[in-house]
């Protein structure tokens, strides 16, 4: 990839999906290479002059050919407004991949809100190995993004928490009422909380008050 | 709904005088009146024509909002509550010492950094606040003409917001705004790379960085922004730039009983900041509820102060201001206000 002085780099969008009202995928060629949970930079802008790229998740598998980005519309950011009006074939903008929120490919918890689900669908889609237990928060039973790619897992325990309505096989409740009802956590596993910084923040004290160590737990914050 | 003018750079206001079909040369009287004087209303521009004021004030207001609340400490430090229009409060520190007076200014309601330690992590994220909502702390402080120095380090981190801050920093060290040095006013931030280097680029203001541990792993469990920017990357960055007594950098470092004051830190730090020209703030925890972490003595911080300066690095203790009032380093919050609130309504 050929990175500009700011640090950003032209893809083309290949596909936009629209999975659920005012959420996307939106996908390009794969052109770097990257570790699962990483995050990259976006922009519509080729500059940082005006606005700042923001940090996404990648969503997809580091082997996987085109690169995905899961993203909901906040009506008053100034990108994703902006980001939703592309269609396939305009140009974006990215950095290139960073981050350390990386699989410890052993036994761990995963807990993710909203959008929050994208780096452990990319870990899951790279391979990743070690019993893991999903933990999916979500407001409305369409909002468990990927939720088909977590069913049936061998390796994977997959619970959803949904808060406005009720399914099958789904908790009714918020995922924070969830793990507060969940007894004998396990204090030796790592917890990799990803999401709004109001449930990591929530979670990482309900975590602490069950006698996890916060040495255990490592949190990716939306910013 | 009418705009506020203050917060409104000269650039900003030369664009709505322009579109207003007003001459040019107002936008310079305007931002006179904005930042150099004390006036309530437009209608007191009293060099502006009457159809300019008119203009005026059919889509603006000045913007000055009066705290709603004072609290004051047993050491002088008061923390003021400023509310906004959308119900939500920002909360500023004013603290005297001596022959200086400080300010501590907020640049977001609440914070999305999540850092293990801090109270204003705690109540999440309620938004950003605009250029006219950062210098109107300034502004709007009844001790305004005694302050001599200004702190980025309220609620919210500064470059999650670089481009408030980058305005209100340009209004307060500009000829046509506050005309302050910039070496007056320190940013602080938890390190977020790209706006770190806007910041550097743009701005002759001291920059402070959170460090807190020299150790990834250790940094990554305690702020989860190390997981996007570690700490190792924020120092090679800063590297590129000169800092000087014009323009400092320093390091924030909270210490925890056990956690990062050991020699050991000592001996990362030193090997981490080698040939930096820069200082360590140590400063106590103020532990907030819940927390697994605890603070270390200040006999053992004056140890590790005096090991770093073995080491050839300028280290100081802050002192604590503040804390009866919860305005002391890490306990800004206005979570409390804000539920009592959502419960009133």
């Amino acid at each position: 990839m050929d990175y500009n002085i700011d640090g950003l780099a032209p893809v083309v969008i290949t596909n936009k999906i629209e999975i659920t009202e005012r959420v996307f995928i939106y996908q390009f060629k794969r052109a770097f290479n990257f570790e699962a949970g990483q995050v990259i930079g976006i922009s519509v802008f080729d500059n940082t002059d005006e606005k700042m790229p923001r940090m996404y998740s990648i969503a997809s598998g580091n082997n996987d050919e085109l690169v995905s980005i899961l993203f909901n519309v906040k009506e008053t950011g100034w990108l994703t407004p902006l980001l939703a009006k592309k269609e396939v074939g305009d140009t974006i903008y990215i950095t290139a991949p960073s981050g350390n929120f990386l699989d410890n490919n052993e036994s761990a918890f995963w807990i993710a809100t909203g959008t929050g689900i994208a780096p452990f669908h990319s870990m899951l889609q790279s391979g990743s190995s070690g019993q893991k237990t999903l933990i999916h928060g979500a407001r409305k039973l369409d909002s468990f993004y990927f939720e088909d790619s977590f069913l049936n897992v061998n390796h994977l325990s997959y619970i959803r928490c949904c808060s406005q309505e009720e399914g099958n096989s789904i908790y009714f409740g918020r995922l924070t009422q969830y793990l507060k009802e969940y007894n004998n956590l396990p204090h030796d596993q790592k917890y990799y909380l990803c999401g709004v910084p109001e449930m990591v923040v929530e979670v990482r004290d309900i975590l602490i008050d069950k006698g996890v160590p916060y040495q255990q737990i490592v949190a990716e914050i939306y910013f | 709904m009418k705009q506020e003018l203050l917060g409104k750079t000269l650039k900003e206001l030369q664009e709505i005088v322009g579109e207003l079909g007003l001459p040019k040369f107002t936008a310079k009287q305007i931002a006179d009146w904005l930042y150099k004087k004390d006036i309530q209303s437009i209608d007191e521009m009293s060099n502006l024509s009457k159809k300019a004021r008119q203009l005026l004030n059919e889509q603006f207001e000045i913007g000055y909002v009066a705290p709603v609340k004072v609290q004051t400490s047993v050491d002088g430090t008061k923390k003021y509550l400023y509310p906004t229009a959308t119900d939500k409060f920002i909360e500023a520190a004013y603290i005297p010492d001596k022959d200086r007076a400080t300010l501590c200014v907020s640049s977001q309601i609440g914070c999305k950094m999540g850092c293990l330690f801090c109270m204003t992590a705690k109540q999440g994220f309620q938004g950003q606040l605009s250029t006219g909502q950062i210098i109107n702390q300034i502004k709007s402080l009844p001790e305004f003409e005694k302050l001599t120095n200004i702190v980025y380090m309220g609620m919210g981190e500064p470059f999650d917001n670089i481009e408030g801050v980058m305005k209100s920093t340009e209004i307060l060290t500009s000829d046509y705004g506050f005309g302050w040095s910039p070496k007056r006013i320190t940013v602080s931030t938890i390190g977020i790379i790209p706006a770190m280097r806007t910041f550097l680029a743009n701005s002759k203001c001291h920059l402070a960085i959170s460090l807190h541990t020299p150790f990834d792993e250790e940094r990554k469990e305690i702020m989860p922004i190390q997981n996007v920017y570690p700490i190792s990357e924020i120092i090679d960055e800063l590297r590129s730039y000169e800092f000087t007594q014009h323009r400092r950098v320093s390091f924030e470092y909270i210490m925890f009983k056990g956690i990062n004051d050991s020699s050991k830190h000592v001996k990362e730090l030193a090997r981490l900041l080698n040939g930096l020209n820069c200082r360590i703030n140590l400063i106590r925890f103020h532990p907030i509820p819940g927390t697994p972490l605890e603070g270390t003595s200040i006999e053992k911080m004056e140890q590790f102060r005096d090991q770093l300066i073995s080491k050839g690095i300028m280290t100081t203790i802050r002192k604590s201001r503040g804390e009866d009032i919860f305005a002391a380093c890490g306990l800004l919050s206005t979570k409390e206000l804000l539920k009592k609130q959502e419960g009133d309504h």
